[in-house]
C-alpha cells in the first residue's frame, strides 16, 4: 500500500489555545506512518458564526481553503468539527449550484484560484477509520487502555447534518453513532454508553449564553460521569475546550463537583500507541489528566 | 404473493397519567411486525389489542397533520411516516417509545404542548398586509419571489425540531426552531409589510436567533426536512442586510471573525474575545484565561500566526464582502 497522504487543515485552534491537539495528530499520524501537509495558506472557516454575517465571503474564504488541498491533489483532512461542518459545507454547495461556482471563482480568479471540486473533505477520525483501519489500528497497540471506562462525545458538527457529512463519516447515524466506541474497544479500552454522547456542548453561545453552555455542557458531563466514565474523548477541540477548560463553571451550573479529564481523539490513539503523553500535549490541559 | 419480511421486536413504551401517577414507568410489548409497518401501526395495535387506555395525538395518517410526532430511542418521528424497521436498523430490536417531551406528559404520549404554541404565538404567525378588499387585479407572486420562503410555508408544526433543541430545554425564553421558520415565513414574503418588526423580535439575546448553538438537531427532527437551521442563517443575514443589528457581544462575535481573518488569516482567539465583549466585559473571562496561560493555551500577540499568503486573503475580503456592519 502506499503511503497515505492528507492535506492538514489544523483550523485556528489547533495552532493556538488547543496545541496539545496538533501535537498528537503529527505524532499519530507518524506512528501510523501518514503523511500530512499543512496547509499554512489556509483562513479561519469562519466556525459557524461569520456566514450569520457573510454568507458570500464565508464560502470565498473556504473555498480558497480547499484549492489548496486540490493544488496539492490531496485529501483535506479536518480536526476540528466545525471546520469539517464548515468546509464540507462550501464544498457541497459549490459542488451543487455552478451558478453559485462561478461566482465564487469569479473573486478566487483574482488571486490566481480555481475551485474544483477534485478534494474530499473529511475528519481525521474518518480518514483513520476509512483509509487505516480500525483493525490495523488495533495491530498496533502495545498499552492498550485497559481498565479504563472511556466515554465517546461525538461533536455535533461530524455527525449532524447527515444528509452532508453521512458523505464523509461512513454513512454514522446522528441518532446512534458508534465509530469512537469501536475506536476505544480496538485501544483495549471500555466504551461508555449514555445519552448525551451526540449532544451539543454549547461552545457556539460560550459568550452570548454562558448560562445555556454551562448548563448543556453540564448535562453531558455528569451523564457521563453517572455512567462510571473515568474520561470523555472528542474529536473536536471546541467541544475540548469547553469541557476541559469550563469545569469549573461547569460544577456551578452542575450542582455538583465535575470532575473528569477530557482526552482528543489524537492523544486517546497516541497513549494506545505507546507514544509518550508528553508528545501527545498532556501538559497543556486544564483539567488533570490523572489517569496517565 | 411475495412474503413481506416479519421481525419480533420489543417495544418499551412510556405510561404516565398526570392525574394519577406520581411517576412515569414503561411497559414492554414483544409483537411481531412486518416490513410495511410504521410506527403509528404499532401504537394502534398496543392500543387496539393489548391496552386500550394508552393515549396518542394521530389524524391525518398522511404525515401532514403534525399530532402524531413522538420520540424512538430518542430520535424525534412522526408516527405515521417512520417505518419501524428503519428505525430496528438504527437503532436493534429493542425500542424505546417516549412523548416529545416527557416533563410535558399529561397522559402518555399526549403532552402539554403550550409552550410550543406560546413561542409560535410570539412572532407574529399570520401576515400583516393592507390588503385591498376590492382588488382590480390579482395579487401575482412570482415562481421566483416564492422560491424566496424556501418551502418554509411547508411547516406543520408539529414540533420535532422544539422538542429536539437543547436550547428550549435550559432557556424558558428561547423562542426555538419551528417559530424562527414561522418568522422567516415572512420576512421572506415580499407581500408582508411587518418585516423589521420581525426581525426586532427575533434579534433580542435571550428569545432569539442568536442563542442558537448550530447543534443542527432541528435539522435532523424535520419530518418535512425543512431544514430549519438555514432559515435560522437567513434570518441572521436578514438582521444585517435591513440594519437591525445592534452592537452587543452576539453579533460583534460574528463580525469579529471578519477583522481576524483580515488581520492574520487565521483566528486572533484573544482578540475575538476582547472585541466581542468589549474592554469591560473581557474582565469576567480573565480567570479561565489565566488558567489558559498555564498551560501555554495562549499565544500572545506578539506571537500570533499568520496565514501564508495574507495578501490573497485582503484581496478577497475586499473584492467578495457583501454586508456591512
Amino acid at each position: 500500500m502506499s503511503k497515505l497522504r492528507y492535506a492538514l487543515y489544523t483550523g485556528c485552534t489547533a495552532r493556538e489555545s488547543t496545541p496539545e491537539l496538533l501535537k498528537s495528530t503529527l505524532a499519530v499520524a507518524e506512528a501510523l506512518d501518514i503523511e500530512l501537509v499543512l496547509l499554512d495558506e489556509a483562513t479561519c472557516c469562519g466556525a459557524s458564526h461569520l456566514q450569520d454575517f457573510d454568507d458570500f465571503l464565508s464560502l470565498v474564504l473556504n473555498a480558497r481553503n480547499i484549492c489548496y488541498a486540490e493544488k496539492m491533489e490531496l485529501p483535506l483532512v479536518t480536526i476540528c468539527n466545525t471546520c469539517q461542518l464548515n468546509t464540507s459545507m462550501t464544498k457541497e454547495r459549490l459542488d451543487h449550484d455552478e451558478n453559485l461556482k462561478a461566482q465564487v471563482n469569479e473573486k478566487l480568479k483574482e488571486v490566481g484560484l480555481e475551485y474544483k471540486g477534485t478534494s474530499e473533505v473529511k475528519h481525521f477520525l474518518y480518514a483513520l477509520i476509512d483509509d487505516v483501519g480500525i483493525d490495523e489500528i488495533a495491530k498496533r497497540v502495545t498499552k492498550p487502555l485497559k481498565n479504563i471506562n472511556m466515554a465517546a462525545f461525538y461533536g455535533c458538527h461530524n455527525i449532524r447534518p447527515s444528509e452532508l457529512q453521512s458523505q464523509n463519516n461512513g454513512g454514522e447515524n446522528p441518532y446512534n453513532p458508534t465509530s469512537i466506541d469501536d475506536l476505544i474497544l480496538a485501544l483495549g479500552g471500555q466504551n461508555v454508553e449514555y445519552e448525551h454522547k451526540n449532544k451539543c456542548c454549547g461552545f457556539h453561545v460560550e459568550l452570548q449564553a454562558p448560562n445555556t453552555a454551562n448548563k448543556l455542557s453540564a448535562s453531558a458531563l455528569t451523564d457521563a460521569i453517572d455512567n462510571n466514565a473515568d474520561a470523555v474523548v472528542t474529536p473536536c477541540p471546541l467541544c475540548h475546550l469547553r469541557l476541559d477548560v469550563q469545569q469549573h463553571n461547569i460544577s456551578k451550573a452542575a450542582g455538583r463537583e465535575v470532575h473528569i479529564p477530557i482526552f482528543h481523539l489524537p492523544q486517546m490513539i497516541g497513549l494506545a500507541l505507546g507514544i509518550e503523553p508528553e508528545k501527545l500535549g498532556i501538559n497543556h490541559h486544564v483539567t488533570e489528566t490523572d489517569l496517565v | 404473493m411475495e412474503q413481506l419480511e416479519k421481525k419480533i421486536l420489543t417495544f418499551k413504551v412510556f405510561r404516565f397519567n398526570a392525574e394519577t401517577d406520581y411517576l412515569p414507568h414503561y411497559d414492554e410489548f414483544k409483537m411481531e411486525v412486518s416490513q410495511s409497518e410504521v410506527v403509528l401501526d404499532i401504537l394502534n395495535r398496543i392500543k387496539w389489542e393489548h391496552d386500550g387506555s394508552l393515549s396518542y395525538r394521530r389524524s391525518c395518517r398522511h404525515g401532514i397533520c403534525g399530532s402524531c410526532a413522538i420520540k424512538v430511542n430518542n430520535k424525534p418521528v412522526l408516527s405515521c411516516k417512520e417505518r419501524v424497521f428503519d428505525l430496528v436498523e438504527i437503532f436493534g430490536t429493542e425500542l424505546v417509545l417516549d412523548p416529545q417531551d416527557k416533563k410535558r406528559a399529561y397522559k402518555d404520549f399526549v403532552i402539554n404542548k403550550e409552550n410550543f404554541w406560546k413561542k409560535y404565538d410570539s412572532v407574529i404567525p399570520y401576515m400583516i398586509a393592507n390588503i385591498n378588499e376590492n382588488p382590480e387585479s390579482e395579487n401575482i407572486v412570482s415562481p421566483k419571489e416564492a422560491e424566496e420562503l424556501d418551502e418554509a410555508d411547508y411547516c406543520i408544526q408539529c414540533g420535532n425540531c422544539f422538542y429536539a433543541c437543547p436550547v428550549v430545554e435550559v432557556n424558558e425564553e428561547y423562542f426555538g426552531p419551528a417559530a424562527f421558520v414561522k418568522a422567516f415565513r415572512f420576512t421572506a414574503d415580499k407581500r408582508d409589510e411587518s418585516k423589521k418588526e420581525r426581525l426586532e423580535i427575533v434579534d433580542k439575546i435571550g428569545q432569539g436567533v442568536w442563542d442558537c448553538v448550530k447543534c443542527f438537531e432541528c435539522a435532523e427532527a424535520c419530518p418535512k426536512e425543512l431544514n430549519p437551521i438555514t432559515k435560522i442563517t437567513k434570518l441572521h443575514n436578514q438582521i444585517f442586510d435591513e440594519g437591525i443589528a445592534e452592537s452587543n457581544v452576539a453579533v460583534r462575535h460574528a463580525v469579529g471573525f471578519k477583522h481576524s481573518i483580515e488581520k492574520h488569516g487565521i483566528l486572533d482567539e484573544g482578540e475575538l474575545v476582547r472585541y466581542s465583549e468589549g474592554n469591560i466585559g473581557v474582565l469576567k473571562h480573565v480567570p479561565e484565561a489565566i488558567a489558559m496561560f498555564k498551560k501555554g493555551k495562549i499565544v500572545l500577540p506578539w506571537n500570533m500566526p499568520k496565514s501564508k499568503n495574507l495578501d490573497e486573503v485582503k484581496k478577497l475580503i475586499d473584492s467578495s464582502s457583501t454586508t456591512k456592519f
